[in-house]
């Protein structure tokens, strides 16, 4: 298969401009400078079938369309790169290896929408991965990719770099936006989309950094050759973060469609130390497990995993072998979530902290015969009554642990102990 | 809000309440608003911390590499818990979620630096080292 996004991960020196621009880089915005209109950028988006890599899948070029043309606001673009879901390390790649493939799609998305100000909120521990950004955003503007009447265009564009503080949920989009406007990273009720209220009340896209970086190939090979890869719903090439008990951990290329299956056990080399497979976990913590027995017949694409009751998430792939305890492992997710509940909603901010006291007496050998129930309860009066899908994302995984390892939960309150001896 | 906290923090140390004050007075705003800010991110410190500021990720995918384990260990080293700094100021612990490194976990950040597939040798050099 043809890479796309890591084309030119391994390349010497990639991150710098003038190795991007010996392999092709900025091809594309002058491309889009010479001959393409805004409205002609974002036909072409459509047509590719592009799907936003941040999680929810939401078609690129609709979101676009979404931002009104006639306003008299400001418009701003946002890159996502707040990389933060548990399993998930792509972007972190992207940027350090190919920060200029990230500029150049950013450029594209604000000229296609008319925004003269996009900014990149980069996650604050990512320190390096923000200093290698920083450069190839100044490199841009002296090549006169980025600043005023960008390739003689007429079209102005900065690009203003922000770091963010610790906190996930600014990853979540409106979460973000507060987080840029100068508050705490308190997500937003939606609607109004940020397509048409977003940053400071403007028209804003907010775009994960592994959709902005397949922009380039798009608008260079054509929406054509990228909507011929994958599958009827699921265009193109995806990342996956490949980490947990696995040979080969790390980020790859996928083809929209592959048979999971043949990928953790070729690609990845499967389960190490002879152990096998107890559960994966295909879409960043968010996500609901998959026994090993339910993974057959699953394909990596949205609807495959969406068919098999999970979902194809940030495709952070978490592996489990056989002597994880996924009692603890259920523990362990349920407190993050209580860590990084921004604490708006009830249901959310309280619901969390029960999960994980609850998970962690059950591991313990101090739970009760009542408390998985008690569990599936609160999971349920979460789900769609919070502001934000947090609220969901803690409690989907904390109920499918239940459902599908129920004989686990079950021996460890039975026998008033942890059952799995070596859990990791 | 966050870069001017950024300078402060890096300016004064840690973010007390003189340095809150000062960014409130700066900034326009009122106290209790920089102060929502600060406690709402973990990066943002309160306290004063040690010079190397010690993260060890504790999520799942790093705990399956074994990442108790190199909690532990440090632990035992500097003889403190997670949340504390050694009486001479030089080393803060402190367990964190995901710090996008999954892949080559287990892991851990000492102030800016990233230090990935950790074993128990690895820490031990990689303290030592730290003056
Ligand atoms: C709790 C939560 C955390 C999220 N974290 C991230 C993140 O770290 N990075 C990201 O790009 N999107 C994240 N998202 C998704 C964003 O809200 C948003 O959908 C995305 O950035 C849109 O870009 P896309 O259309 O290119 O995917 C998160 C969503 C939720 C609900
Ligand atoms: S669902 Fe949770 S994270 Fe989202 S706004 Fe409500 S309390 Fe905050
Ligand atoms: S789980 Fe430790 S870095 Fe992601």
């Amino acid at each position: 298969m043809e890479k796309i996004l890591l084309r030119n991960v391994d390349a010497p020196e990639s991150h710098t401009l003038a190795a991007y621009r010996s392999r092709g880089g900025y091809r594309a915005l002058e491309k889009v400078a010479r001959e393409m209109s805004p409205a002609r950028v974002i036909e072409e988006v459509k047509a590719s079938g592009l799907r936003g890599r941040g999680g929810a899948g939401f078609p690129t070029g609709m979101k676009w369309g979404f931002v009104p043309k006639d306003s008299p606001k400001p418009k701003y673009v946002v890159c996502n790169a707040d990389e933060s879901e548990p399993g998930t390390f792509k972007d972190r790649l992207l940027i350090e290896k190919d920060p200029h493939a990230i500029i150049e799609g950013t450029i594209i998305a604000a000229y296609s929408i008319g925004s003269h100000t996009a900014f990149i909120y980069i996650r604050g521990e990512l320190a390096y991965a923000s200093q290698v950004l920083q450069k190839a955003i100044d490199e841009s503007y002296q090549a006169g990719y980025l600043g005023k009447s960008i390739l003689g265009t007429g079209y102005d564009l900065d690009v203003v770099l922000h770091r963010g503080a610790g906190a996930y949920i600014c990853g979540e989009e409106t979460g973000l936006l507060s987080s840029l406007e100068g508050g705490k990273g308190w997500p937003k009720v939606k609607p109004p989309f940020p397509a048409t209220h977003g940053l400071f009340g403007c028209p804003t896209v907010v775009n994960n950094v592994e959709t902005l970086a397949a922009l380039p190939w798009i608008i260079d090979q054509g929406a054509a050759q990228y909507a011929a890869l994958g599958t009827e719903k699921s265009k193109g090439t995806k990342l996956f973060s490949v980490s947990g008990h696995i040979r080969k951990p790390g980020v790859y290329e996928v083809e929209m469609g592959y048979p999971f299956k043949r990928f953790l056990e070729e690609d990845c080399g499967g389960v190490p130390n002879g152990r096998h497979l107890k559960g994966v976990i295909p879409g960043g913590a968010s996500m609901p497990v998959l026994r090993a027995d339910e993974i057959g017949e699953v394909r990596m694409d949205y609807e495959s995993f969406q068919a098999a009751g999970t979902m194809l998430g940030s495709g952070g792939v978490i592996v489990m072998d056989e002597t994880t305890c996924m009692v603890k492992a259920a523990w362990n997710i349920a407190r993050f979530f209580a860590h990084e509940s921004c604490g708006q909603c009830s249901p959310c901010r309280e619901g969390c902290h029960w999960m994980e006291k609850i998970f962690w007496r059950v591991e313990n050998g101090q739970g009760e015969s009542a408390d998985l129930d008690l569990i599936l309860n609160i999971s349920g009066n979460i789900m769609g009554n919070t502001i934000c899908p947090f609220g969901d994302a803690a409690a989907m995984p904390a109920a499918a642990f239940i459902k599908k390892y129920r004989a686990e939960f079950e021996a460890h309150i039975a026998e008033k102990r942890c059952v799995i001896s070596a859990s990791g | 809000m966050l870069p001017v906290l950024y300078l402060a923090q890096a300016e004064f140390g840690y973010l007390g309440t003189d340095a809150i004050e000062y960014v409130a007075k700066i900034m326009g705003v009122s106290t209790a608003r920089v102060y929502g800010v600060v406690t709402f991110y973990t990066m943002l410190n309160m306290k004063p911390i040690g010079r190397h500021h010690i993260q060890v990720c504790r999520t799942l995918p790093c705990a399956l590499a074994g990442a108790e384990k190199i909690t532990a260990l440090i632990k035992a080293k500097l003889g403190i818990d997670a949340g504390e700094t050694t009486s001479d100021g030089k080393f803060s612990l402190l367990e964190v979620e995901c710090l996008a490194s999954c892949g080559t976990g287990p892991m851990m950040q000492v102030n800016e630096d990233y230090h990935e597939n950790l074993t128990e040798e690895r820490v031990t050099e990689i303290l030592q080292s730290l003056k």
